[in-house]
């Protein structure tokens, strides 16, 4: 039995990253190293009012007196942040408003990750803002959105043409002081993405942002805000790789959602970034703060998260349930593989009255990988009638990987009801032979497998991309990617 | 279609069979028959492929193919199909995707086209009519909170799904209540034509009143110890296996 399974996991475990390839484009980059010249650098590059400037080094002062967070189930190593590029960006003018402009290389980056940013052949209903290293390249849609009110634009165009938006949201969700990347990330943040839906609204298509580190010793900082106004919906989705590279690169993000009342955001992650080799060298450390506010009465925020990449990946997308009678969802599919690490889940903060949350959390583990899920559901006193939600389930390929769980509960309210559930299995060597039998090899029954055991919260997830993830967690699992 | 020449196989180092041989050919129905324990189980899984077992001597030829040195799912596309006594659950995979999976694997292995969803739609209602299955069965997760009768007839339109040159059906009669154990033998016997042959592994007779095998062969303590016509089924039930025990001990 052990033998088989080990040939099992060999088998699976023998592929390749397919986006770990470097585009060769001339790049502008600043110096290494991290001080205040190089955050008021940074901004200067960026042309931006003095209000940022003023909000990045405080933020950097304020990073200056914390000390990395050890809590988590985490090997990590120490990271030298005077050796990392904090910006580095491909050539250009400005923000291409035309296609021909585009550096052909960038274009072709970006079709090999399969985001053509040529509107005619794009996937149709899908509007894309594509960033690469520290700046956006393109946005698509743009025009056609803005007929509804839609703003859909890189964080950086935002800055100067929605200068209020960015000024009464920003930080409203996740301030510079809430974490230590999150400091970090407000102090040197280059750009990412901006996104505004009116009252009223429903966006029509699924809005994007890919994310691709390309430079090396560069770290990507980037920021989304997402603010559905009243009676709004849309659904966001994110998307993210990176190039095979020895060194590990950082990666440290903060995504804020915003939902007034009735307002409806759905954000869906599918995270590649380079997990590192078979050995555990290399790849992407993720440290990233994901947190959405259902402000108004009514709304709505949920998030959908596959996260297949990355050597260590530390990310809790959570809901402030401020509002009354407000849902927050999180579906989460973690896979690790090989030396991976990933502590992740979600909080859930009921303030509002008769709020509701579900959290559908399915981590698998293969190889010497560590999956820890982590999970706080607080109710506040006065927020009554509160349900939660929680099924947490652990799926182990081999016996060298390791699946945890952490569920935190404060509740503050008798009226509350909570209900967790969580199962560790393992994929049976008999379940392999029946679908061997059938004439299913053993690759391909390990991906149906998994494929059904994440199959609920695959379901979440948009058509066009649903269909790429299955195959993602299928090639996760025959890869090195994991 | 299928010759076995002195089959040995163990299981941790221990020998269950002990020099197996047997020859079943096309249009055939085979019973194996045997008192518990005696290896009827482990012959078919170790036809199957089954790495469990370690197949310590002799040769196994299926449509004159070395099948041992075969993956179970290369001997599957190859045309054997093993009806499984604990049908295995798999929660999440819906049967439409299972069998779309499988039958579209041994038409790779073929070198023929996979069917379309429309014609696959269509052969899934075909052959639900042969084993009188419900449509709701189709829709749910394999053998997921399926009954032991629903699993056995799940068995029987797998095996009218894939059209198999040879079925092995291991103890498919298990669990089974009257009614069911009729839909699986009507089943059977739909799908038995000249070209394809049937092994049945039973315990009791009472199957073989509704799937008429053209021979018997009682298994015990690894070996074939007597194989007859059908009417030998009829003996075993009225005087049990002692009287062959006997024979051997």
């Amino acid at each position: 039995m052990s033998a088989e399974q080990d040939q099992i996991i060999d088998q699976v475990t023998s592929g390749e990253y397919k986006y770990g390839f470097y585009t060769d484009i001339e790049l502008e980059t600043i110096p290494k190293g991290l001080n205040e010249d190089i955050v008021r650098m940074i901004s200067l590059k960026k042309n931006e009012p003095e209000f940022l400037l003023e909000l990045r080094l405080k933020a950097f002062r304020h990073w200056q007196t914390l000390k990395m967070p050890e809590w988590a189930h985490l090997t990590l190593p120490k990271i030298n942040y005077q050796d990392i590029i904090y910006y580095a960006a491909p050539k250009q003018q400005a923000k291409y408003t035309n296609l021909d402009e585009v550096d052909p290389e960038l274009l072709e980056t970006f079709a090999k990750l399969g985001i053509p940013l040529d509107e005619q052949k794009h996937l149709a209903g899908v509007a894309v803002d594509a960033v690469m290293d520290s700046i956006s390249v393109k946005t698509t849609f743009r025009e056609s959105l803005a007929e509804l009110g839609i703003i859909f634009c890189s964080f950086s165009e935002a800055v100067r043409e929605q200068p209020d938006l960015i000024k009464k949201y920003m930080g409203s969700v996740v301030p510079y002081t809430d974490n230590y990347f999150a400091a970090l990330n407000s102090a040197v943040f280059s750009d990412g993405s901006f996104c505004y839906i009116p009252k009223g609204v429903r966006c029509p298509m699924e809005l994007s942002t890919y994310f691709r580190i390309n430079a090396a010793n560069t770290g990507q900082f980037e920021r989304t805000l997402i603010v559905a106004d009243d009676d709004s919906y849309v659904s966001y989705l994110e998307g993210c790789t990176a190039p095979q590279r020895d060194e590990n690169q950082l990666h440290a993000a903060i995504v804020e959602i915003i939902a007034m009342d009735n307002a409806e955001v759905k954000y869906s992650t599918v995270q590649n970034w380079y997990p590192g080799d078979k050995n555990g060298k290399g790849g992407i450390y993720n440290f990233v703060t994901k947190r959405g506010i259902c402000k108004g009465d009514n709304s709505k925020i949920s998030w959908t998260q596959i996260e297949t990449g990355s050597a260590i990946t530390w990310k809790y997308p959570s809901c402030i349930l401020k509002g009354d009678n407000t849902i927050g969802e999180f579906y989460s599919v973690a896979v690790t593989n090989n030396h991976q690490q990933a502590d992740t889940g979600t909080k859930m903060i009921h303030i509002g009255k008769n709020s509701r949350s579900t959290i559908i959390s399915k981590g698998i583990s293969a190889g010497k990988s560590q999956n820890s899920y982590r999970g706080l559901v607080k109710v506040l006193k006065n927020a009554d009638n509160v349900r939660n939600y929680t099924q947490c389930d652990s799926l182990l390929l081999g016996d060298q990987c390791g699946a945890h769980t952490f569920p935190y509960l404060e509740v503050d309210n008798d009226t509350a009801i909570i209900e967790h559930e969580a199962t560790t299995s393992k994929i049976g060597e008999d379940q392999i032979f029946y679908c061997n039998q059938r004439g299913i090899d053993t690759e391909s029954a390990i991906g149906l497998i998994i494929n059904g055991y994440a199959k609920e919260v695959l379901n979440k997830l948009p058509m066009e991309f649903a269909v790429e993830a299955q195959k993602l967690l299928q090639i996760s699992l025959e890869g090195s990617v994991g | 279609m299928l010759k076995i020449t002195n089959l040995h196989a163990a299981i941790e180092g221990k020998e269950i069979l002990k020099g197996i041989d047997l020859m079943v050919k096309p249009g055939e129905v085979h019973a194996i028959m045997g008192p518990n324990g005696s290896g009827k189980s482990t012959l078919a899984a170790v036809l199957a492929g089954r790495e469990t077992f370690e197949v310590t001597q002799g040769e196994v030829t299926f449509q004159g193919i070395d099948v041992l040195v075969l993956s179970p799912e290369d001997r599957a596309r190859m045309g054997l199909f093993l009806g499984f006594q604990y049908p295995v659950e798999i929660p999440g995979v819906s049967m439409v995707n299972f069998m779309k999976t499988a039958i579209n694997e041994q038409r790779k292995f073929r070198k023929l086209e996979p069917l379309s969803a429309s014609d696959f739609l269509k052969l899934m209602r075909e052959k639900k009519e042969i084993v009188e299955i419900t449509s709701n069965l189709t829709n749910r997760s394999v053998n997921e909170g399926f009954s032991g009768g629903e699993k056995k007839k799940n068995e029987i339109f797998q095996m009218a799904m894939l059209e198999p040159k040879l079925a092995i059906l291991d103890e498919t009669d298990s669990g089974l209540d009257i009614d069911a154990l009729r839909i699986v033998a009507n089943g059977v016997n739909k799908l038995r034509n000249r070209e394809n042959a049937t092994i049945v592994i039973t315990h009791y007779q009472r199957l073989l009143d509704h799937i008429v095998p053209d021979y018997v062969h009682v298994l015990y303590k690894g070996k074939i110890i007597k194989s007859s016509g059908k009417e030998l089924a009829l003996e075993l039930e009225e005087k049990g296996y002692d009287w062959l025990k006997e024979l051997v001990d």
